[in-house]
């Protein structure tokens, strides 16, 4: 059979020399768009990520070349498809430094891969009277599953408070701690702040009680190089669509020893061993957590997505972001009336704001008219919106992509939107 | 700023922003209800003291966008005074033009409401105008909470969520 090739060739324009945004923004054929006349600055893409030609060449080639179901026929296709599948694991696993690929679950994101904890650990260990701690920082995803758990079960949430900066309070988390604790889950980096939680100092606490931790990495994984061992976290969870790949894929890691004990969260073919009506047994790891037919496709694309990144290099990417943030957090902070959400002293390219006397839904209505598209409500933390008193935030998002010039166009619009306002 | 947008932030719509008619509460409502937009948060309370069939009078107050409080402000003030019948049948027109289902120049009582004609071209923002509307329908059923996502309500608008 014909050899996988990997995603990136010479032919790509990405490349580890000093970083060249606009070699890179040449990869993205979507960033060439005019919304309303004007040039496309997406900045939303903390909600979703846009795609390198890399990936939509991957898609491509495995849909014109490759596809057929995985791990069943002993034919060419069946088994094209099936090493690209399992290549892509192999990718994901060098990508978050796991030790081995079993630890590696495919998901359709972020949101599958805690609801599977939640099912196949939480429904197993928690009992009546446990309390699972989570921060205020939360996405509903990582708050919501662990409420259905806490009623089923009559567990309790314990949920750690932020200071007025957006950043976790630490100490109020280690002071949660008690006998009955049995699990952490939480952000790595905040969706709407952009807070960097120190995860690895928060994951290092709760191991010392025997207490296990779950990091819902989904903002992490595309700004920064994530390393499950010197995180030393038990789960970890991303999505391929925040970081250049497809939608409906995602990457549960999981300690090997917590996912022999789990049990499996859907039940169906691919994740069994054996089937018969007096019992049936379950396959091995990752397998036992992959029922049905995986969106093969969007997997692949994944993996060739981590490629991409990988020899653009998540050390540069960061370093661009930063530039980016700091760029636009001096400009905004400097605007008569726009108010930034969240100034945590480590954040990711995140920047929420507010401009006074206007709400964020006319803001990005009056952005998009500009062409620059941000997200504007809640941003699925309404805990969060509470805690910090606002109902709702605009809240422009960088990836590797964007430009500096961008950065004055979105300073150009929040201007003229106060204009129309005025 | 295209055509639409344009003539959706124009002065009357802002003005009602700014200086939103009929807002706080009423001290003798007969009927109230609190509508929600899950997409945003937003939420409104709208209070009516009715007198027999009439809307006596009519208050607002909650936190939403300048389209959701415009909307709601020029509601109080159109439906102030009316019949029930009247006032639910402008409710209804107004969703239909604001949903797209009605040209503005068939409406029979939109009136000065037709500034809101151009949110149709803005779907994800069709929510924000219907709010208080859909929130008047509510109080007049005696409903106490509605949502824009309220599958069961007629106004539903099927639109994208967050």
């Amino acid at each position: 059979m014909t050899a996988v090739q990997p995603a990136i060739g010479p032919q790509t324009s990405a490349t580890t020399q000093p970083f060249d945004v606009e070699r890179i923004r040449a990869d993205f054929p979507i960033l060439e768009l005019r919304v309303g006349g004007r040039p496309l600055v997406y900045l939303d893409n903390a909600a979703s990520s846009q795609m390198p030609r890399p990936v939509i060449d991957r898609l491509l080639r495995y849909q014109t070349s490759e596809h057929a179901n995985i791990h069943r026929a002993v034919h060419f296709l069946s088994e094209a498809a099936t090493t690209a599948y399992e290549g892509a694991r192999a990718k994901l696993r060098r990508f978050i430094n796991a030790r081995e690929e079993r630890e590696v679950i495919l998901t359709s994101g972020t949101t599958e891969g805690i609801n599977l904890v939640m099912h196949g650990w939480g429904r197993k260990f928690i009992s009546a009277g446990d309390e699972i701690i989570l921060t205020v920082l939360e996405h509903h995803s990582n708050i919501v599953p662990w409420q259905m758990l806490a009623a089923e079960k009559g567990a309790t949430i314990r949920v750690v408070p932020i200071d007025d900066a957006g950043e976790l309070r630490v100490d109020a988390y280690e002071a949660l701690f008690n006998e009955r604790t049995r699990f952490v889950a939480l952000g790595h980096v905040s969706n709407a702040l952009g807070t960097v939680n120190p995860v690895r100092q928060m994951i290092e606490f709760a191991h010392a009680r025997g207490v296990a931790v779950l990091v819902d990495g989904a903002q992490a994984a595309p700004h920064m190089a994530v390393d499950v061992q010197a995180l030393d976290c038990d789960f970890y969870a991303f999505s391929g669509h925040k970081m250049c790949g497809p939608t409906g894929i995602g990457v549960l890691y999981g300690r090997a020893a917590l996912l022999e004990q789990m049990q499996p969260f859907k039940g169906g073919g691919d994740m069994i061993h054996t089937v018969s009506f007096e019992g049936t047994t379950y396959n091995t790891i990752p397998h036992k957590f992959e029922a049905g037919t995986p969106p093969i496709a969007a997997a692949i694309g994944l993996g060739a997505a981590v490629d991409y990144l990988s020899v653009v290099g998540l050390p540069a990417i960061a370093a661009h972001e930063h530039d980016l943030l700091r760029n636009a957090t001096e400009q905004l902070g400097a605007l008569p009336g726009v108010r930034i959400i969240g100034s945590a002293r480590d954040k990711a390219a995140v920047l929420s704001f507010v401009v006074q006397g206007i709400h964020p839904h006319d803001v990005g209505t009056l952005l998009n008219q500009e062409g620059v598209a941000v997200r504007t409500g809640h941003h699925c933390a309404q805990p969060l919106m509470k805690r910090l008193g606002v109902a709702a935030t605009s809240r422009a998002s960088f990836a590797f992509y964007n430009t500096h010039a961008e950065v004055d166009a979105l300073v150009a619009g929040i201007r003229s939107v106060q204009k129309v306002f005025s | 700023m295209t055509a639409d947008t344009r003539a959706l932030y124009q002065e009357v719509i802002l003005d009602h922003n700014r200086k939103p008619r009929n807002y706080g509460v009423l001290d003798h409502a007969s009927h109230h209800a609190e509508g929600l937009n899950p997409l945003c948060g937003d939420h409104i309370d709208v209070a009516l003291a009715m007198a027999g069939d009439r809307v006596e009078a009519i208050a607002f107050h909650g936190e939403s966008c300048a389209i959701c409080k415009a909307s709601a402000s020029m509601m109080t003030m159109a439906v102030k005074g009316k019949r029930r019948d009247d006032a639910q049948a402008l409710a209804r027109e107004f969703v239909d033009m604001a949903c797209g289902r009605l040209d503005v120049k068939d409406a029979q009582h939109i009136g000065r409401l037709a500034v809101f004609s151009g949110i149709s071209e803005l779907p994800m923002r069709v929510k924000c105008a219907i709010l208080p509307w859909h929130t008047l329908q509510a109080a007049f059923n005696a409903v106490a909470t509605t949502s824009t996502e309220a599958d069961d309500d007629p106004m539903h608008a099927p639109m994208g969520d967050a």
